[in-house]
């Protein structure tokens, strides 16, 4: 009796603790809008942090592109010459990679690479009240701190994405064109004719977009609402993985019932 | 009407409470701060000492009462009020909160770059006349990472000193010091003062040392002022108030730590006393 009231109690909990971190990152996240367009005031500070996490990932994402478009040209080999359909590989692993795995997989690892290092800085400059000096000399670590490092993660993710698709489809040329002797011509003739610029690349970037602002978001939230302790530090950055990446795996699924579904 | 409230007054706190969660900082206690002083202000750990910075500094709204800098209330400054009052006043923080990724140069750099718009040569004169001042001038060019305790809060005081403000505010800025650069610190608050009509409040629980560059002296503990005045009414207050008196002398018993013995030891231990 009281071991199952305690398990309620233990679940009220979980649910209330969460419902309090998704209101309390709705408000900084509202806060954060506030000062999302005078960010711009100082475009070299958003430049700087497109370097630092989008420029310094480049690659991790260009090697694990490359990886999932040998592995996609290989598996895909192998099914399709069971239907005698090896000459749409190039569409299955170019439409793969663009729909889905450019934009997922990008999203993964550089919330794994960027946000957890976004969200480690933020924290340690909260530890070592950079912050609070920042406030102190009348400038706003909002605009100053914050609004650059999501700009930054937000541009990156779309162009990180876009370059894995690419390096894919190279990959998975290599494997089939070049090992298995796949026709050259209808590689790249099958993934011009049926892939459409709106329905297929639009919505890759669309999606990618989308993850970017979130991981941004988190890892910047995580950061800033750290508590400013060792401990406090590494829950924050492991928050910023977990979350970002249940976030882009479940967004991934509402936005692909929504835009591929029907 | 407060009739205690004469214009060669700073900052002033009106009753003030602060509160966080259950636990009471701040219990309506009033002080005053003078104009081209510099007052320490004296308490044990815990007594909530930076959070009195904080209010100054508006970073912390007070239950209760009003914090009133120059006769503007902090609290109900607007953002834009608040950060032009924010540019009269200087913070040293405990650990000088440099900014890590720049050297000591930029560091001091920093403030005015983002509220002037002077041109770099007259940046770097004016960088080089604060980081002389507290004779850091050759290190301009190193990482905050390179420098010593007592350098660094050294340089961030030429940060904290950027902007020429009227009123500097110390948290705890001999903690961690070896007697040499707290003798320099403390030559340095006082000089800086004098020469540049601040108004400087320093916080800090090291009692001889602050005690010997303040005009005045508030002691705060257990949320309230046990004593103010000049460093000598101070001590002459320590008959009245036994809290002062032990804080001063730096007793291990007393009423200070007496909240440590309410509830008797075999009770936290879950005994149940002799039956």
């Amino acid at each position: 009796m009281k071991w199952s009231l305690n398990a309620i109690a233990r679940l009220g909990r979980l649910f209330l603790d969460g419902a309090q971190h998704a209101g309390s990152m709705a408000f900084f996240a509202l806060e954060l809008a506030w000062v999302l367009i005078p960010t711009w005031s100082r475009p070299r500070d958003i430049f700087q942090q497109i370097y630092a996490a989008g420029v310094l990932s480049l690659v991790i994402i260009l090697v694990a592109g490359g990886f999932v478009g040998l592995v996609l040209g290989l598996q895909g080999y192998n099914i399709l010459s069971n239907f005698n359909a090896s000459e749409s590989l190039g569409v299955m692993v170019a439409l793969s990679l663009v729909r889905e795995l450019g934009p997922v997989v990008a999203a993964l690892l550089f919330a794994g690479r960027a946000g957890s290092a976004i969200t480690a800085e933020i924290a340690l400059m909260k530890t070592t009240e950079q912050l609070a000096a920042l406030e102190m000399m009348a400038i706003d670590p909002m605009r100053r701190v914050i609004g650059p490092r999501f700009w930054g993660a937000m541009i990156s993710v779309p162009l990180l994405a876009a370059m894995f698709s690419l390096v894919g489809i190279v990959g998975g040329y290599l494997i089939g064109v070049v090992v298995l002797g796949v026709d050259q011509a209808s590689y790249w003739g099958q993934i011009r004719e049926q892939m459409e610029a709106w329905d297929d690349v639009a919505g890759g970037a669309i999606k990618s977009l989308a993850f970017g602002a979130v991981i941004a978001l988190i890892s910047v939230y995580e950061g800033y609402r750290a508590e400013p302790t060792a401990s406090g530090m590494a829950r924050a950055t492991t928050q910023t993985v977990v979350l970002s990446s249940l976030a882009v795996l479940g967004l991934d699924f509402v936005m692909t019932a929504f835009m591929f579904g029907a | 009407m407060n009739n205690s409230r004469t214009n060669t007054d700073m900052i002033e706190l009106d009753g003030v409470t602060f509160s966080r969660g259950a636990q009471v900082i701040f219990d309506g206690v009033d002080m005053r701060f003078g104009r081209g002083e510099v007052t320490v202000v004296l308490g044990p750990s815990g007594t909530g000492k930076t959070t009195l910075l904080r209010l100054i500094g508006g970073q912390v709204r007070p239950t209760n009462g009003r914090v009133l800098v120059d006769g503007a209330e902090v609290a109900r400054a607007r953002r834009k009020a608040l950060y032009l009052l924010r540019r009269r006043m200087g913070v040293l923080f405990q650990n000088g909160a440099l900014f890590t990724d720049l050297t000591v140069g930029e560091n001091v750099a920093f403030p005015l770059r983002a509220h002037s718009r002077l041109d770099e040569a007259l940046i770097r004169r004016i960088v080089l006349f604060k980081l002389e001042a507290v004779g850091l001038r050759s290190a301009r060019d190193k990482y905050p990472g390179e420098l010593s305790g007592g350098m660094a809060r050294r340089a961030a005081l030429a940060r904290a000193m950027a902007l020429d403000p009227e009123i500097m505010l110390y948290d705890e800025p001999f903690a961690g010091q070896d007697p040499v650069s707290m003798g320099v610190l403390l030559r340095l608050i006082r000089r800086l003062n004098d020469a540049l009509g601040l108004t400087s409040i320093v916080v800090t629980h090291d009692v001889t040392e602050a005690m010997s560059i303040a005009d005045r002296v508030i002691v705060i503990a257990g949320g309230r002022v046990i004593g103010q005045g000049t460093p000598e009414e101070v001590r002459a207050q320590r008959e009245q108030e036994p809290a002062l008196a032990q804080f001063l002398d730096g007793a291990a018993d007393g009423p200070l730590n007496a909240a440590e013995e309410e509830i008797p030891l075999s009770a936290d231990l879950g005994l149940r006393g002799e039956r």
